[in-house]
């Protein structure tokens, strides 16, 4: 069967599943998320999955992961333990308002939606959505195009549950609120999640979403986060994905900046089978910056894409894209990053890097930074680079005693770092650290709780 | 300062073209549209034998199955393929034997050109095969070059004097089925330059041909093969203008290269077909495949490109470096202006050991053009310790125009090196300042500028050829460039 056929046959099965349990989705959902449902399925019917062909996922074959026979639900499963005991988070000393996702359902354990002393209201998306529909209206699905994509279509006629995070105006503290995704089933599962974060004006919000497989069925996830940053507003975001190597995972996360607004947002990727995580950010109002960055260690057959879009729409914005990989075994790296600079968008600064190390002969990297540039007044720069360990440098620590294989350790820990240290909570900063040299050692570099039942 | 700076730009965007005029010549013609039954008539009037219809045969029926192809950052109005004539020569009695006989219309178009047979024949040295129309009209300084066993005739001369030669590389390097434009030239290619330079040879001048499109509405389809046996040099130069058209006129070339061991081949284009006028209203469609084909050892091919002309750009010389140690360079100026758009780049496709590539891109952009460039390296698992360096910088005048990069990595060996950078700005505000504060007024002081920029690339190009492309981004940028 050829790629078409197989994608055709995919999204048949998939369109077949919705109209099955479409009066169970709406009936589940609140009507504003079900308001998308119908146009998000047309264009789904109309996009499939995308294959190979499009420009956008030219290097990973994302059709494959939908071939496996996945089971889905409209209705979260029922787990039977208590997540609490099979999992809590290792980082030492991290303050963090913990949320936990188990299959891209909010843990019902927990509170649906807590209010914050400062305001803030975390919970659950669903519960959200019928609570506060004002607010989510205002916001849900109003940055994401789904039309550009069938994922993201596929996702917004799915969509049920995930997190809600609301900071309002001029609120917000540094303690981080932590999501967890938790994936746990003794079946091999489907997961979508939706996930919108309103940073008012002049608020402050720190995110750290963390991936985690606890039992080793195969997993697929699509998942898409809308962020809205409000003028003057200032957003942290990491994520670190540690899913074992039989989980697959697309990922989109979308920043919509208003004026003078910050967004740093920063991506770590240790295991995971395929990976493909999208980035989008749009420029929406002057001075708005943004700084995305990424790390990615692949070994055996793991395949990570990084995919990037930084549409600058309006004048005076600067972003900056920073994006580095090390490929062991056979593993690929895919990036591919985009700067849209639009006539509007005078004075604009944007800077994008690259850069990759691969180990072995059998690792691949493909790396495509692009520009696309309508503006004059405008200081735009991109560099890419794949290449190995500097001979000399290697050289130089041999020279003074150190053993081949630690100066190696050394050099790539050092390449490495340099994302790593632009994250500003020190205990999850030191944590990512110890995780990314034990990776680099070879060691098992998990949280510590995590019962893998895999490798 | 600011407003001076409006007004030359404005001024750039008004110059026109310089080399707009029709020069009368008698055209052999042949009517418009392209059928199976079109082929065949260029192949008999051509006066080809069997294979080559065949070839060209088999390229037509595989151009019918394509679809036109919509990847480029372009925007290309609806092309009616049957609304172009695909073939037109100069009527001409019989072969000419020396410059007296050539029409003196002819030479008088090349004297408007600036580059006169004669005076070049004499002067510079070097040998010219000008294409006009389809068919070549004169090959200057054959005997010289054949008493050193170097052919260097037209496409349809090479196809009945050394069959063997064009059968065995022809489309070795372009198959037909390369891609939309490959597959139409292969169809219907009406002449070109074909050259061998045996074993050991160095080509002691320049080669050159120049190209004009001049009865309206034909398109052009050449086809140049340049063969480079071993331990041979040849350095190679291609010009073309067109006379001021309102119809869009199609062109679709492929050039196809093969360098034996130890052999270099350097390639210089110089491209000033008519870009259309300030409303974007004709102009040459430019869509040419260019590939040489590194085979042996220690093998260098290396492109030069000064591309200032067509309304639409569609580009991308290549190198596909086969042989161990063997070396690919891709150097290019695009301006672009008023409505122009181009798409081009490169693929530097590194399969043996120790190969290098190093790709120098300058794009300058201005009134309501688009530029981009577009470019592969690709790294293929047996081509340990290959290096690679790209440098691709876009220069914009002007707030209504595009500067684009779109560069491809694709590295399946660990022992690789492969860099690209790329930048975009305008021209520095504190740069013209400084230049005025010392006595350069603004428009000389962007010439400056524009030509320091540039200079990495245009030294590159063989002396005579240098002048021309000064020239040429004096013209298509006029009242910028003092």
């Amino acid at each position: 069967m050829d790629v078409a056929t197989e994608n055709k046959k995919i999204s048949t099965e998939l369109s077949d599943w919705y109209f099955s349990s479409r009066d169970r989705l709406m009936a589940s959902s609140s009507s504003l998320i079900n308001a998308y449902r119908p146009e998000a399925m047309e264009v789904f019917r109309e996009l499939g999955i995308p294959d190979q062909k499009q420009e956008n996922y030219k290097y990973t074959n994302i059709g494959k992961s939908f071939l496996m026979p996945f089971r889905k639900y409209i209705e979260p499963k029922k787990i039977l333990f208590s997540v609490e005991d099979l999992f809590h988070c290792d980082i030492p000393d991290l303050d963090t308002e913990v949320v936990l996702l188990v299959n891209g359902w909010y843990y019902e354990n927990q509170n649906q939606l807590q209010t914050l002393d400062n305001g803030m209201i975390i919970g659950s998306m669903a519960v959200a959505a019928q609570k506060y529909p004002d607010l989510v209206k205002e916001h849900y699905g109003k940055y994401v195009d789904f039309r550009t994509d069938g994922l993201l279509a596929l996702n917004t006629a799915f969509a049920q549950d995930g997190t809600f995070i609301y900071v309002p105006k001029n609120a917000g503290s540094n303690q981080a609120v932590q999501i967890v995704n938790l994936l746990l089933s003794p079946e091999d599962l489907f997961v979508q999640h939706r996930n919108l974060v309103i940073v008012e004006e002049g608020a402050q919000a720190v995110v750290v979403v963390c991936d985690h497989t606890l039992s080793g069925n195969k997993f697929l996830t699509n998942a898409v986060t809308e962020v809205f940053v409000g003028a003057n507003a200032h957003v942290e975001f990491y994520k670190v994905q540690n899913e074992h190597n039989d989980s697959q995972q697309v990922a989109t996360t979308h920043f919509h900046q208003e004026r003078d607004s910050h967004v740093n947002f920063n991506t770590v990727t240790l295991h995971g089978g395929l990976i493909r995580n999208n980035v989008y950010a749009k420029l929406n109002g002057k001075g708005a910056d943004n700084n995305t960055l990424g790390l990615f260690l692949a070994d055996q057959n793991q395949h990570v894409d990084s995919y990037t879009f930084i549409d600058h729409a309006v004048a005076d914005c600067t972003s900056n894209q920073n994006y580095k990989g090390i490929l062991d075994d056979k593993a690929t790296g895919v990036f591919a990053g985009k700067i849209l600079v639009r006539q509007e968008a005078q004075r604009t600064t944007a800077y994008q890097t690259n850069n990759n190390i691969c180990l072995t002969d059998e690792a691949r990297m493909k790396t495509k930074p692009i520009l696309e540039i309508y503006a004059d007044d405008v200081k735009c720069s991109h560099g890419a680079t794949v290449g190995q360990l500097d001979e000399n440098a290697l050289f130089y620590m041999q020279s003074r005693g150190i053993s081949c294989r630690e100066s190696r350790l050394l050099l790539m820990y050092a390449f490495g770092h340099e994302i790593l240290k632009k994250v500003t909570i020190s205990p999850l900063r030191d944590r990512l650290d110890d995780l990314v040299e034990k990776r680099l050692r070879g060691e098992l570099s998990r949280c510590n709780s995590c019962s893998l039942h895999c490798q | 300062m600011a407003k001076d700076q409006d007004k030359i730009l404005s001024e750039v965007t008004q110059s026109e073209y310089k080399y707009g005029f029709v020069t009368d010549i008698e055209n052999d013609v042949i009517p418009k549209g392209l059928s199976e039954d079109v082929v065949r008539l260029i192949s008999k009037k051509k006066e080809e034998p069997g294979w080559m219809l065949d070839f060209r045969l088999k390229a037509y029926r595989y151009w019918l199955g394509l679809k036109m192809p919509e990847w480029a950052h372009l925007k290309i109005p609806k092309i009616d393929f049957q609304d172009v004539i695909y073939y037109a020569a100069p009527k001409q009695k019989a072969d000419l034997e020396s410059l007296d006989e050539v029409d003196p219309q002819l030479l008088e178009t090349f004297d408007k050109l600036g580059i006169p047979l004669e005076e070049q024949k004499r002067l510079s040295g070097v040998a010219v095969d000008a294409v006009m129309d389809s068919v070549s009209v004169k090959t200057t300084f054959q005997d010289n070059l054949a008493d050193l066993g170097i052919v260097f005739c037209s496409f349809s001369q090479a196809v009945r004097e050394h069959p063997d030669l064009v059968k065995k590389y022809m489309g070795s390097v372009v198959p037909y089925r390369d891609n939309y434009f490959a597959a139409l030239n292969s169809a219907v290619f009406s002449d070109g330059s074909f050259c061998y330079i045996p074993k050991g040879v160095r080509c002691p001048m320049e080669l050159s041909t120049y190209f004009r499109i001049n009865a309206a509405n034909t398109g052009q389809f050449e086809r140049t093969l340049l063969i480079a046996d071993d331990d041979s040099y040849v350095s190679y130069l291609e010009g073309c203008t067109a006379p001021q058209r309102d119809e869009n006129q199609l062109h679709a070339a492929i050039v196809e290269i093969v360098a034996m061991k130890n052999a270099e081949v350097k390639y210089s284009t110089v491209q000033n077909w008519y870009p259309g006028d300030k409303e974007g209203k004709g102009g040459i469609f430019n869509f040419v495949t260019k590939r040489g084909l590194c085979m042996g050892d220690h093998s260098k091919i290396s492109w030069t490109q000064v591309e200032t002309g067509s309304a639409i750009t569609w580009k991308y010389p290549s190198c596909i470096l086969r042989g161990n140690s063997s070396v690919g360079e891709f150097f290019s100026v695009a301006v672009t202006n008023n409505y122009q758009q181009a798409d081009t780049g490169t693929k530097m496709i590194h399969i043996g050991k120790n190969t290098k590539s190093i790709i120098v891109s300058k794009g300058i952009s201005a009134g309501k053009s688009q530029n981009s460039y577009r470019g592969l390296v690709k790294v293929s698992k047996n081509a340990e310790s290959a290096r690679n360096f790209s440098q691709c910088d876009s220069l914009l005048l002007g707030d209504q125009c595009g500067a684009h990069t779109f560069p491809y990595l694709e590295v399946d060996n660990s022992t690789a090196i492969v860099e690209h950078e790329a930048t975009t700005s305008k021209i520095g505000e504190d740069q013209i300042f400084y230049c005025n504060q010392r006595g350069i007024d603004t428009e000389n002081a962007i010439g400056l500028i524009v030509n320091g920029y540039t200079k990495e690339v245009l030294n590159k190009l063989p002396m005579e050829f240098a002048v021309e492309a000064q020239k040429l981004l004096q013209i298509t940028l006029e009242g910028s460039v003092g």
